[in-house]
């Protein structure tokens, strides 16, 4: 019992199930008192579920939780507050229409009934300049940047007086600087006693932080509270993964065949009414990745919706010496064009419709889908088992609707669609935005392996890194136009692209 | 056509559009929308005019009005919150509920002469010209109690911590559960609070302002009148004060234009044509016909500032929560 003295929390054998899923499967967490300890793991992995019960939002189905010594037993988040546990969710907390303040007394029992705004607002200056977490006491949650937001969010469970903070992947939605500045706050907040548990997937950033490490994967623990001075980038994504991670893929030498997208003078507008296609041209042939670098807004979701039919523009597009510009998108679906789009949750599948309809979504008049006027559903779901099979997509079943699969899951289901059609042609945007390790690998060996089978493939991304060791040729785009295209994409000059990005002439 | 009388008449049926009005201010506020007003407006009058029968006590009665608007409300309050249904279809089915119920149980009671609450006038204030003679002479006692209402919800919902409670539920309810507010609880409070309100504007028709009971009649579309007032208050119960009166004015300034032969030294067209009073009446529905379709435009909602989450049931759990 001594040793539980010095452990702001102790989270033991913690089992967690949801209908059809096992969320946590008998978990341990130690926090030590003034530590960071990062929580670790893939997108599903059950990091949030874990964090929740400790918040008081979920309970367990087994295992203990002590605080500061103390069994619990939550029942509200209120229980959670109470014993001095604060969570920053990743999607935040904020009712935008009332004031940094309002949100922060919200829930609060010993406000008054008539509230005097003056102190408060006072109070929380005083906490905010001790932490140094500036941000305007008196301001519309709705005027704040997102790392003003943040701020409020921590201030929130600071004033309750909360000493074991949760921060739920808090380096998701904000800049480098702003990066920076959290860390300074979070090292700020352990110097004066509280303790953080950091959820996380992005590892560069979990091994300058944290001083502990626990690990979960698919709800299972692979790594128990290890000190992160004994770890490295690749053994925490084997840990993460559950195999080695080759940070690099492994391109095989392709010869690539005849041209099969063939782009000529393109102009286009975008949503609101501004050129964004210039006389845009390029190629690309079979078996080969063209690469689009640019920053984003530069043409690149306009350029992928005039290829597949889903913007109006001026000049020639041919599929295979086929005229498709200004065609219906069914066109390019009968052509075999495959796209993957830059809004995978609301243009590349249906929310509500299960893993099963999302699948047939494309094919569904053909053999052996479609029979006639109806469609063969019992065909379709065995279809759509096999694919949820080979593909390794994780949910509970097929039917599962596609709202409830996790970013790399819900990307995995679009992918299988569009392979399945066995497209000549592949227009993939922003693939493995938002996705972890795990999936991205996966992903990218999709990508490869269609490339191996002859398609021609556009990728268009803002990943650098990616562009670089996935495609054959990398062309630069700004402001509608091709700035450069590089053949020798091994060894390209990093600094030659990012000076094209930003729109100046490389010879 | 005396504009005083107009307007004096105006301030008494506003007052049952007022009541109303804030009670699904305070539910829509909470994130729930209830079109069943009119049925719970028809309930309250006609519980409120058959208990006053029996006990032979109009404040009684009034008592009853707004505990059998909450009680109707409760069916809504239930499928709404706990079964998550749609808010749209549940409100409407509650209008036919309350029109139905009302209807059946208040069988018989037109015949009968229920007491009702006597107008008064306040001493002093109902001394000033013209503005004493509109608002504080020979006027229900519930159109003074409207008054006081009207700045108490307003600071209700605006400057006390309950008040801002409500505003979070209806605006973010997934900030207020982290931080340990029951949502559901919450909602049910108000929706019921609202059905309350409801029921009284019924009894103040049917005790009050305009006393009998006349069936469908009694209420005759006030309470969608009431629904649609929200939206022009902007879910604020200043606003809800000033359109309450003006639309009770208006009513009242139609039913005004019908009455004389010659107006103005002409022929009164209106008094010739009686389809022209039809038309006239029908004006304040196009109104609220027209504020409810723009209502329902989410962007155009959010411009007016309705409560982000009104009419989407809260459920906890979704969306990674």
């Amino acid at each position: 019992m001594e040793e539980k003295e010095a452990l702001a929390v102790e989270m033991r054998n913690i089992t967690i199930k949801f209908p059809g899923v096992l969320a946590n499967d008998n978990v341990n967490l130690t926090l030590k008192k003034g530590e960071i300890h990062a929580l670790l793991g893939e997108n599903g992995a059950g990091k949030s579920t874990l964090m929740n019960c400790l918040a008081g939002i979920n309970r367990p189905n087994a295992g203990e939780i002590w605080v500061d010594g103390q069994l619990q037993s939550f029942s509200s988040p209120k229980d959670a507050i109470k014993s001095g546990i604060g969570m920053v969710h990743q999607h935040f907390m904020l009712v935008p229409t009332q004031t940094v303040t309002e949100n922060i007394l919200l829930g609060l029992d010993n406000v008054g009934f008539f509230m005097n705004m003056r102190k408060y607002e006072q109070e929380i200056r005083e906490l905010a300049d001790q932490y140094s977490l500036h941000v305007d006491p008196e301001a519309y949650i709705w005027q704040l940047s997102v790392g003003e937001q943040q701020r409020v969010e921590i201030l929130k469970m600071l004033y309750r007086g909360a000493n074991i903070l949760i921060m739920d992947e808090p380096t998701a939605v904000l800049a480098p600087q702003e990066i920076e500045g959290l860390m300074d706050t979070l090292r700020a907040m352990t110097e004066r006693g509280k303790s953080i548990i950091f959820i996380s997937h992005k590892l560069n950033e979990v091994k300058s932080i944290a001083d502990r490490v626990t690990v979960l994967r698919k709800g299972k623990l692979t790594a128990e509270g290890l000190p992160m001075d004994d770890m490295d980038r690749k053994k925490l994504a084997e840990l993460m993964v559950g195999r080695t991670v080759l940070f690099t893929v492994f391109k095989e030498e392709n010869e690539p065949g005849d041209v099969v997208l063939d782009v000529q003078g393109v102009s286009a507008l975008n949503k609101r009414g501004v050129p964004a296609l210039r006389e845009l041209s390029l190629q690309v042939r079979a078996g080969e990745i063209l690469g689009i670098a640019g920053v984003s807004g530069n043409g690149q979701s306009e350029l992928a919706e005039v290829i597949t039919g889903l913007r109006e523009c001026t000049g020639s597009i041919t599929v295979n010496g086929e005229q498709m510009a200004n065609a219906h998108p069914l066109k390019a679906i009968e052509r075999g064009v495959a796209h993957i789009p830059e809004d995978r949750n609301k243009v590349g599948s249906s929310p509500n419709l299960s893993i099963t309809e999302n699948t047939i979504i494309k094919d569904y008049k053909e053999d052996p889908i479609g029979e006639g006027w109806q469609i063969n559903f019992l065909k379709a779901a065995e279809r759509a088992s096999g694919l949820k099979d080979k593909y390794d997509i994780l949910a509970p079943n097929v039917e599962t609707m596609a709202r409830k699969l996790s970013g790399g899951n819900l990307q995995k289901v679009i992918l299988a669609r569009e392979i399945t059609t066995q497209p000549k042609l592949m227009i993939a945007v922003q693939p493995t935005r938002g996705l972890d390790i795990g999936a991205i690998e996966s992903i990218q060996n999709l990508l490869l392996e269609q490339r191996k089978n002859g398609t021609a493939i556009l990728l268009i991304s803002e990943e650098l890194d990616e562009l670089v060791s996935l495609s054959d040729r990398l062309s630069v785009i700004h402001e509608g136009k091709i700035m450069g295209t590089i053949e020798d994409v091994e060894n390209a000059n990093i600094e030659e692209i990012g000076l094209m990005m930003t729109g100046e002439k490389v010879s | 056509m005396d504009p005083i009388i107009i307007l004096h008449a105006g301030i008494a049926t506003g007052t049952v559009l007022l009541f109303a009005c804030i009670g699904a201010i305070f539910n829509e506020r909470a994130g729930i929308l209830n079109l069943g007003v009119e049925g719970m407006m028809l309930i309250g009058a006609m519980a409120g005019y058959s208990v006053a029968l029996s006990t032979g006590s109009a404040w009684v009665g009034m008592i009853a009005a707004f505990i059998a608007g909450g009680l109707l409300s409760v069916a809504h309050a239930v499928v709404t919150i706990h079964f998550q249904a749609d808010q749209v279809v549940s409100g409407l089915s509650l209008t036919f509920l309350g029109t139905g119920l009302s209807t059946v149980l208040g069988e018989g009671l037109s015949s009968q002469a229920a007491p009702t609450i006597s107008d008064v006038t306040i001493p002093l204030l109902g001394n000033i010209p013209f503005i004493g003679s509109v608002f504080f002479e020979n006027h229900s006692p519930l159109v003074y109690l409207g008054y006081l209402l009207i700045p108490a919800a307003w600071f209700y919902i605006f400057r006390t911590r309950p008040g801002m409670t409500l505003r979070a539920i209806g605006e973010k309810p997934e900030a207020a559960d982290v931080l340990g507010i029951s949502v559901y609880r919450q909602r049910y409070a108000y929706v019921i609070f609202g059905g309350c309100m409801a029921g009284l504007a019924g009894g103040i028709i049917s005790l009050s302002v305009s006393p009998g009971w006349y069936s469908v009649q009694t209420t005759s579309g006030q309470g969608w009148i009431a629904v649609g007032l929200v939206i022009f208050a902007q879910w604020n119960p200043v606003r809800a004060a000033i359109g309450s009166f003006l639309f009770g004015a208006l009513r009242r300034g139609i039913l005004d234009l019908q009455g004389p032969a010659t107006l103005f030294g002409f022929d009164n067209p209106l008094f010739i044509n009686a389809n022209l009073g039809f038309f006239l009446k029908m004006l304040p529905f196009i109104l609220i016909i027209l504020a409810l379709v723009i209502g329902s435009n989410q962007a155009r909602r959010k411009r007016l500032g309705a409560p982000a989450a009104l009419g989407v049931p809260y459920i906890r759990g979704e969306r990674g929560l």
